[in-house]
């Protein structure tokens, strides 16, 4: 084999889909203020751009490790959907519940993610199918189960969605947390550089020693954990989880969309969560430009293709290598 | 033999005993034809998967097809034959955009048909403004409902059943018996080998993605003819095309995979939701069986593999 293996992930520097932020950042300033409504450059349009991160932001975050260990997890909107449920079912209403039902969704999603971690690495199953299967199956489940909103959430637990920390709104600071942790754990972490090694080649890592199904499982757990994270987030948000909600946002292919756009090579070994977040935020900017244009949501929905194909593109162009 | 097929005998038999019915032609004629869309679909997506690659583009040109026929033909039947050929060229169009990005620009196909995916939705939803409009006339529905009679020994015969099997000798016999379907084979087995050893590698690539939005383009015009004019006919198709694949012992990544075994899955596939559907299972539990149906098709492939 000829391709870098093992190679350190670089520490310096931000990763190059930055510029790609930058300029839809400008870019969309603008249009917006050429051809748009109202101002572009408020707080409250940036902060807005922030807030739309979310959602998607949290589970892109766990989905880029999946990803870069060379893995893929199509399970993540069933398993939103499925906690956003759980959490207003168990909830109703009642402050008292808080814990139990975030205890009860938090070990559904490390069983969840445990599986498909089990089911890749110790079945053999290509990860694709893996976790489309197990994706179907708990959707399976939850829709026979439930057909509509299901309970409630405590108005205590909506701060998640709606309270804010000085002038910072609380979703925002989530998504902060969780991608200092994430980058902490990807970057700094003996997991994390095992991780790049598995998704770099996974024979050379298991030849060097590497106990590579282990990594790969811890890997799928914390994706899991990330999507859980965001169904209590859509749950506190919308105050009752349905068994849609998921699918609705169609998270599964959007994380992996802002996974790859964000720089992490779909192959694995090469990538980053930071990267991931510009991926998430360009869509954000994205999505405020349209909506301030006043295009309407299908225009946008053909543009985002576009630019999914062209980012990856730009990565990917000068590749000597055979892709399929 | 293929364990597929053993499978698809045993689910058949099984839903003969619930439903003598059907075990008759009439029975089976209007089995294939259900299932001839998701066939049709699996065989053009198994030209993709043997090449290494992924086609999750189908599921919304389907969508296309169906409300750009519906929005083109605008009512007057004299507009469908001309309407069917721009569908057709169109299909083309996206395969070869598809084949050539990830050749060319070096763009997975997985990442490449992820956002054709994402843009014909959304330029299928555009052009009708959001909502299914219009109606497919008679001409055009033809193909998907309507049934050929006073054929000797099985009285009527769908129209979509004759496409089916027209497909499905055509698609065999490209993948099995001409050199593009041995390159093809031997891209996905081994990318820089093939092109060492002198494979037009992104011309044989290009073609496979042309195959399978055609195959596209046939199976939204029999959706479209089967069930009318929705916006969400194709929601989810790609990945019940890429499982038919799969379960007909298709190698995902390439270099293995047999055309027979392909629409056999999908044919596996569609006589699954029949015999849940007898045995009083509500939808999503069906749709929660076949992903552990897949799984366990999958895992057992890859033991059987292991042990040999």
């Amino acid at each position: 084999m000829s391709a870098p293996v093992n190679r350190k992930p670089k520490r310096a520097g931000l990763p190059p889909a930055f510029l790609f932020l930058a300029g839809a950042f400008v870019g969309a300033w603008v249009l917006v203020s050429l051809f748009g409504r109202g101002q572009f450059l408020t707080a409250a349009n940036i902060t807005n751009i922030f807030v739309r991160s979310v959602a998607l932001g949290m589970v892109a975050v766990g989905q880029s490790f999946a990803i870069l260990g060379g893995s893929i997890d199509l399970s993540v909107a069933h398993l939103i959907s499925v906690t956003a449920v759980m959490t207003s079912f168990i909830m109703q209403g009642d402050p008292a519940n808080i814990a139990r039902a975030i205890a009860v969704v938090v070990a559904i999603g490390l069983g969840v993610g445990l599986l498909n971690g089990l089911i890749i690495t110790k079945l053999r199953v290509n990860s694709l199918i893996a976790t489309l299967g197990t994706g179907l199956f708990m959707q399976g489940l939850l829709s026979t189960s439930f057909q509509n909103f299901a309970g409630a959430v405590a108005p205590e637990f909506e701060v998640l969605a709606y309270g804010t920390w000085g002038p910072v709104p609380i979703p925002v600071v989530m998504l902060a947390v969780v991608v200092a942790l994430g980058a902490l754990v990807m970057h700094r972490t003996r997991f994390g550089a095992h991780l790049y090694a598995v998704g770099g080649n996974a024979e050379v890592a298991r030849l060097s020693g590497l106990r590579t199904d282990r990594v790969l499982i811890v890997a799928h757990v914390i994706t899991s954990f990330s999507a859980v994270l965001t169904g209590l987030f859509i749950a506190a948000r919308l105050g009752a989880g349905a068994p849609w909600v998921g699918q609705d946002g169609v998270y599964d292919l959007e994380s992996i969309a802002a996974v790859v756009v964000g720089g992490t090579a779909l192959a694995g070994g090469r990538g980053g969560v930071l990267g991931t977040l510009a991926g998430v935020l360009i869509f954000s900017i994205m999505d405020a430009m349209f909506n301030q244009l006043g295009t309407g949501a299908f225009l946008k929905q053909v543009f985002r293709g576009f630019i999914i194909i062209a980012a990856v593109a730009s990565y990917s162009f000068r590749s000597k290598e055979e892709v399929g | 033999m293929p364990p597929i097929f053993v499978v698809l005998l045993v689910i058949c038999v099984w839903i003969s005993f619930l439903n003598p019915r059907f075990a008759t032609v009439p029975g089976i004629m209007s089995f294939l034809m259900r299932a001839a869309p998701a066939a049709i679909l699996a065989a053009g997506q198994l030209f993709v998967i043997v090449s290494g690659g992924f086609d999750l583009s189908v599921g919304s040109l389907i969508t296309l097809v169906v409300l750009g026929s519906s929005m083109l033909i605008g009512g007057d039947p004299a507009n469908t034959p001309w309407v069917i050929a721009v569908m057709f060229l169109i299909g083309i169009a996206v395969g070869v955009f598809n084949g050539a990005v990830t050749s060319w620009l070096k763009v997975p196909s997985f990442i490449t048909t992820l956002g054709m995916l994402v843009t014909l939705k959304g330029f299928a939803l555009l052009w009708t403004g959001g909502a299914p409009r219009g109606a497919l006339p008679n001409n055009f529905r033809v193909f998907g409902r309507n049934r050929l009679s006073g054929v000797p020994l099985l009285d009527e015969v769908p129209y979509a059943v004759i496409i089916l099997l027209v497909v499905a000798v055509v698609a065999t016999y490209l993948l099995h018996r001409t050199g593009w379907g041995k390159q093809l084979i031997a891209l996905g087995d081994n990318p820089r080998a093939a092109r060492l050893s002198g494979v037009p590698t992104a011309k044989v690539r290009i073609l496979a993605f042309v195959a399978s939005a055609t195959s596209a383009v046939i199976a939204g015009i029999l959706l479209g003819g089967f069930s009318g004019v929705s916006t969400n006919v194709g929601d989810g198709q790609e990945l019940g095309a890429i499982s038919a694949a799969v379960l007909g012992g298709a190698k995902l990544l390439g270099g293995r995979g047999t055309m027979p075994g392909a629409i056999a899955g999908a044919l596996t596939l569609q006589a699954l939701f029949t015999l849940l559907n007898l045995l009083g299972w509500p939808k999503p539990l069906r749709d929660g069986l076949q992903g552990v149906i897949i799984i366990g098709a999958v895992a057992y492939t890859a033991w059987r593999e292991r042990r040999s």
